[in-house]
């Protein structure tokens, strides 16, 4: 009905109104059936082809198919299209109907499911389920809850986000007190359910006993709406049909059922306080008189119910109960012990049930009573520790003894004297070692020994032990021969089983590197232990004695022998079980071989000869086979060209690496000095190989010309100061220790030697020892300024000829030069530790640049924008400056530094001067000027440079 | 005359400075042309790919997704899909039209310096800095390279495709060449790190410039040097090198802010195109044009061989 005017406000309406009823108005003409038309949307007529046949909507314009008739849309010739499947959807069946609003796929912007409110209700579902619980088929709902998608609505997450959980009430939050007295205030009933009520109850019952600080606040409580569930049943209202699990609890109906009142008794039956009303087996319902076998015969048969039970007043006590008008009676069940548990459901985490016991109360018993003279603090005598421990496994007695923060003997800083034995101190008096025995026994004559141990071992076996073990002080304390031998020879017959043990376990291994060191804070000691574990492992059953120091005193061998023992057993050899769970290394350190293409890149000195001579083609090129990914040829659409091989890549073959003949070979090729040449193994790092390559440059055969010629001239200062280091070439570590003027020398043979540096210091000390021996055999004592200036010529590959040409004139300055700066670039790669060895190519500059804002190598990226930041003007000097600036950050010594910048630019000009034709040389200079060296320099133009350099500096 | 005189025609180069794109995403990277030289993208150092229309100069799609700088870019033949790699060490690939990533690629150790798709846009080959190069399919789903080619021993800068022949060029001073058809490598011992190689358009040579500053034209067959280009300034920065689109010139780049454009038979010098006065970053010629990209700084200049109408040169700051 359509609302008036006056009152449409409250209403919302839906639908077409009628129009209204008029009384006077003449009956309408019924509309006859022709002109009950429907129209789709567009305007067209529906034919209605009948409820079964497709009701308004059938086929295409009420034809049968589609647009193109009826085709079968299934079939498709599988020769063609293969594979393409029919993907129908639902929505292919659909017409506009099943899309438009109240079809089966509304199209329209409607409530999603994430935000409707109705998706999971948490309140509801706890009323549904308590209302479930006395339904006539327990459970009944829990197999809906099962279905139910586990979210929660947008609503609920909301909240959660606003900080309500669930449980909780919504609203702000009270104080204690005041909800207290909100629960108080008579008429409060807590919800329909049993669980708040009993929850709001117990509490209040705790509470009174409890401390509630002030600035504590709780959210209020939740509120369990009414679950309107429809009557199912043609019964009347208060109806109960047999409830099984009533009757299998053996309880008659005693009371009339409160629909609303949770905690009537009918209820909290069914939380499980059954035993409360009177117990009657058998089936009892309303409608049930007494049976024939029951015996009380005086219960109630019939129900009566009295009014006196309903609340007969609208309204009044509603105010803060939560049953929003509800009008049951308001009886309130006494509150009981039992019901507390059950109360409790509320509360109780899920998974989780109460404890159908108490806890047991802990019985704390005091600390006892500490006698007045005691002190916090014990000793362990060492020696009785040790004969105390004996008669236990030592396994135990290790940890029994590194639990108390006792390792007295293998940490000799902890003890002071006592824990160095006799040796030791005799070592830190510097006293002579004594001539006499050491030993008491050692004076007496063998046999009596021998004869004395005998006796000892056999009285003493059995009642020693519990000597000693007891009360072992008393036996060190007498300081007759007997006590003294005593806890040893008890010690020694356990330790003659202990040492089978050990003796067992060791037995054969063979692994020659044992990693635990347990005396390693004294090495005499420790050598000693691993003497006897090399006994052990061969076997020997006297291992133990042939391993310990004579020189000792009884005492202290015992002591060792202890020890050892313990330890071996301790630290035997892993098990399978252990070692099971270990494998080898697949790729070990020092492994002989290594995997390198088949096809060795040849020597790169030749190419780089070739190169610098421009002869590009046959001594640059290399053809290798190279194995295509059989899908990558097949994306190119190209034949495999090696149909059947598994291979991929480059062909690999394992090869020593470093064999003799890799030697001898590159050493007959190259001329004397060639250095030799670990084959191409082990990529290590693929970064270092750029310099490498670098260094390659340096070795052209003409520079070594120049060196040869370079030898001649006299030296200077800094050459000769260097000269006496040359013979203690061969020593193979030298490279490390050595000044950075020793470097400058040794550094660069080493470049040419380590064919292909890896950057990692050990390898390349592997290297080096034939290296130096071959400078040791082929090379006069001229050599190292040789090699120093061959650096210096190396860099400054370009222009050799010009300097050689300069030499004639100017002999002693460049070579000073050289020195200087080649020697100042070397100490600037030692320095920085971090930039692999070599610092000299041109392309180490930039990626030394580089590093320097990340790990980065090769050439790098032009700055963002420097002439937005910059003047424009001063752009072209700008650039180097900067890259000097970098490398100012990598080399700590700014002086060092300097020259390190200069020497490079020194480089990197010759590198373009190698390249240029002298024709082309004339008119680049200017754009190379413009940097600030150019190409071939005359020696004296470079010393006055030099010179300069403190104005060149702030570049 | 019983034949027509062949037509003289003068060897065309971008004199003229047709259009400057402000690219607004920091330092552009690298610049290239689409396939058929319409379209333009430019790699920004903001990590964004730009799309721009070369006539017009107008942005015509942005491309983010990168974590880090972008490096090197490539269309498909089809313009239907880039790919392009960065600082990042992914490689992706794009939906041009939607400008969704396709796919990323992640596989590489370090940043990704170089990417191009193959012919057929099928396999994108990536080079980075960490000495491999990797072969990612487009069609399946897999996420692992077809193949990584780790033969360089230093970082790859410079890769390029041509048909079944893929072109590297590695900071280890080698050129190498992988022969699909043949199963293959040649490698070219050049020495100085490689900066960028090419492909003529022949196909018949490489093109490879290096740190020494030199531009080297190298037979493709047999390695031998066809032709050496001097005079520009390349010695720290990964800088390009082109050939004109008919094969009559050799372009670089150089760090004095100047592209550098030699006849190839002669090798002289026949053009030094101001640019500006920072480093010419990168560079692409077009396709089939006498037009050429260039990248310094924030903003792409696009070049001609003939000025455009008089309003594009007032544009033109």
């Amino acid at each position: 009905m359509a609302s008036d005017s006056d009152s449409d406000e409250d209403f919302v309406t839906y639908g077409t109104p009628l129009e209204p009823l008029e009384e006077d108005e003449p009956l309408k003409k019924p509309v006859p059936l022709h002109e009950q038309t429907v129209k789709d949307e567009k305007g067209r007529y529906k034919r209605f082809h009948g409820a079964f046949t497709g009701g308004f909507s059938a086929g295409y314009f009420n034809t049968v198919g589609s647009k193109e008739g009826w085709t079968p849309s299934t079939f498709l010739s599988s020769r063609q299209q293969k594979a393409e499947k029919p993907n129908a959807r639902p929505e292919d069946f659909m017409d506009e109907e099943d899309f438009g609003e109240h079809g089966i796929a509304p199209r329209e912007i409607t409530t999603s499911q994430e935000f409707s409110s109705s998706r999971r209700d948490e309140a509801r579902e706890k009323a549904r389920a308590v209302n479930a619980q006395s339904a006539l088929i327990t459970g009944d709902t829990l197999l809906e809850e099962l279905i139910a998608p586990a979210r929660s609505s947008i609503g609920v997450e909301l909240l959660k986000r606003m900080g309500w959980k669930e449980g909780q009430g919504v609203g702000p939050r009270v104080k204690r007190k005041a909800r207290r007295q909100q629960s108080d205030g008579g008429a409060k009933v807590y919800g329909c359910a049993l669980p708040p009520e009993g929850l709001a109850d117990s509490e209040d019952d705790d509470d009174d006993g409890e401390f509630a600080p002030e600035n504590v606040t709780f959210a209020p409580k939740d509120v369990t709406p009414v679950d309107f569930t429809p009557r199912s049943g043609v019964q009347g209202l208060g109806y109960r049909g047999l409830d099984p699990s009533l009757a299998l609890l053996g309880q008659g109906a005693a009371e009339h059922i409160d629909l609303f009142r949770p905690e009537s008794e009918t209820r909290s039956r069914l939380f499980g306080n059954a035993q409360r009303g009177s117990r009657r087996g058998g089936v009892a319902g309303q409608a049930f008189g007494v049976g024939a076998l029951e015996d009380d015969d005086d219960e109630e048969v019939y129900h009566r119910d009295n009014m006196s039970r309903y609340d007969t007043t609208l309204g009044g006590e509603e105010p803060g109960d939560g049953l929003y008008g509800w009008t049951a009676p308001q009886q309130y069940t006494k509150k009981t012990e039992r019901s507390k548990d059950a109360s409790y459901l509320g509360k109780i985490l899920e998974g989780f049930t109460l404890a159908q016991k108490p806890a047991e109360e802990k019985t704390i018993f005091p600390p006892p009573s500490l006698p007045r003279d005691y002190r916090p603090i014990h000793r362990f005598l060492p020696s009785v520790s040790i004969s105390g421990l004996s008669g236990i496994s030592p396994a135990l007695a290790e940890a029994l003894r590194t639990s108390k923060g006792h390792m007295v003997k293998e940490e000799p800083q902890q003890g002071g004297r006592h824990q160095l034995d006799s040796g030791q101190r005799r070592a830190l008096l510097g006293e002579d070692t004594l001539q006499g025995p050491s030993s008491v026994m050692e004076l007496l004559r063998p046999e009596d020994r021998e004869r004395l141990l005998s006796l000892c071992n056999s009285s003493n076996q059995t009642s020693n032990k519990t000597t000693t073990t007891t009360n072992p002080p008393d036996a060190l304390q007498s300081t007759g021969l007997a006590a003294r031998v005593l806890p040893q020879s008890s010690a020694a017959s356990t330790c003659l089983l202990q040492q089978q043990e050990a003796l067992a376990a060791w037995k054969g291994v063979q692994t020659s590197s044992q990693t635990f060191k347990p005396f390693e804070k004294n090495p005499s000691k420790q050598a000693r232990y691993e003497h006897y574990l090399s006994r052990l492992r061969q076997g020997h059953k006297d291992a133990l004695e042939q391993s310990l120091d004579p020189g000792m005193t009884e005492w202290e061998r015992s002591r060792e022998r202890e020890e050892f023992v313990r330890a071996s057993i301790l630290y035997r050899p892993s098990s399978s079980s252990l070692t099971s769970r270990f494998t080898r290394a697949k790729q070990q350190e020092d492994d002989d071989t290594v995997e390198v293409s088949q096809d060795q890149e040849g020597d790169v000195d030749d190419k780089q000869a070739a190169v610098k001579m421009k002869m590009f083609g046959k001594l640059t090129r290399e053809t290798f086979e190279w194995h295509p990914d059989k899908l990558l040829c097949k994306r190119f659409n190209v034949p495999d060209p090696y149909t059947g091989s598994g291979l991929v890549g480059v062909p690999k073959i394992k090869r020593d690496k470093f064999s003799v003949f890799n030697f001898l070979t590159v050493a007959d090729s190259r001329e004397m000095r060639a250095p030799p040449k670990p084959p191409e193994s082990s990529k290590k790092s693929r970064w270092d190989v750029s310099e490498h390559t670098e260094q390659k440059k340096k070795n052209d055969p003409l520079s070594e010309l120049i060196i040869a010629a370079r030898n001649q001239t006299p030296e200077t200062e800094v050459n000769q100061t260097s000269v006496p280091d040359l013979p203690a070439l061969p020593v193979p570590t030298r490279a490390n220790d050595q000044t950075p003027g020793n470097k400058s020398e040794t550094k660069p043979v080493d470049q040419q030697s380590s064919d292909k540096k890896k950057g990692s210091d050990d390898e390349e000390e592997e290297s080096r020892p034939p290296m130096d021996l071959f400078k040791a055999i082929f090379e006069s004592s001229s050599d190292e300024k040789s090699s120093s200036s061959s650096e210096g010529e190396s860099e400054n590959e370009g222009g050799e000829k010009d300097r050689k040409k300069d030499e004639g004139t100017d002999e002693p300055q460049p070579v000073n030069l050289f020195n200087i700066t080649s020697t100042s670039s070397v100490t600037c790669s030692t320095v920085t530790a971090s930039i692999p060895p070599s610092t000299t190519s041109s392309q180490q500059t930039a990626a030394l640049a580089q590093t320097q804002v990340e790990e980065e190598f090769g050439p790098k990226l032009p700055p963002p924008s420097a002439s937005l930041i910059r003047g424009s003007a001063t752009l072209n000097e700008e650039k180097p400056s900067k890259r000097g600036k970098e490398k100012k950050h990598k080399n700590k010594k700014q002086h060092k530094h300097k020259k390190d910048k200069k020497k490079k630019k020194h480089k990197k000009h010759k590198h373009k001067g190698k390249q240029q034709k002298s024709k082309k040389e004339a008119s680049n200079s200017s754009s190379e000027d413009s940097d600030g060296d150019d190409g071939p320099v005359s020696t004296e133009e470079l010393l006055k440079r030099l010179k300069s350099v403190p104005s060149h500096q702030s570049w | 005359m019983a034949f027509p005189q062949p037509r003289p025609q003068a060897p065309q180069l971008p004199h003229h400075l047709l259009r400057t794109i402000e690219c607004q995403q920091g330092a552009v990277r690298a610049v290239r042309f689409n396939a058929d030289g319409n379209y333009l993208l430019s790699c920004g150092s903001d990590k964004s790919i730009k799309l721009w229309s070369v006539s017009r100069g107008t942005l015509l799609k942005t491309y983010s997704g990168h974590g880090y700088e972008v490096l090197d870019a490539d269309g498909s033949y089809d313009n239907s899909q880039i790919c392009s790699c960065s600082s990042d060490k992914s490689v992706i690939l794009w939906d041009v039209t939607t400008g969704q990533v396709t796919r990323k690629l992640r596989g590489h150790a370090g940043k990704v310096n170089c990417v191009q798709f193959n012919e057929e846009a099928t396999v994108i080959l990536s080079g980075s800095i960490d000495g491999t190069v990797r072969c990612w399919d487009t069609r399946s789903r897999r996420f692992e390279a077809i193949q990584v080619l780790d033969e360089a021993r230093d970082s790859v800068s410079s890769l390029k495709v041509a048909q079944h022949e893929l072109l590297t060029g590695s900071v280890d001073g080698r050129v190498r060449r992988y022969d699909l058809r043949m199963g293959q490598l040649h490698v070219d011992f050049i020495s100085s790190p490689i900066t960028c190689v090419c492909f003529s358009q022949d196909g018949q040579c490489t093109l490879s410039s290096s740190l020494d500053s030199t531009v080297r034209l190298l037979d493709k067959s047999t390695g031998e040097m066809l032709g050496e280009y001097t005079g520009h300034k390349m010695k720290g920065y990964k800088l390009d090198c082109c050939l004109s689109s008919k094969d009559t010139h050799v372009l670089s780049c150089s760090e004095d802010g100047h592209v550098y454009c030699w006849d190839l038979v002669e090798g002289s010098l026949s053009l030094k195109l101001p640019v500006g006065k920072a480093v010419v970053q990168s560079m692409s010629f077009h396709p089939t044009e006498t037009c050429l990209l260039t990248a310094m700084e924030g903003r792409v200049q696009v070049w001609g061989a003939e000025p455009e109408e008089t309003e594009d040169d007032s544009m033109v700051t």
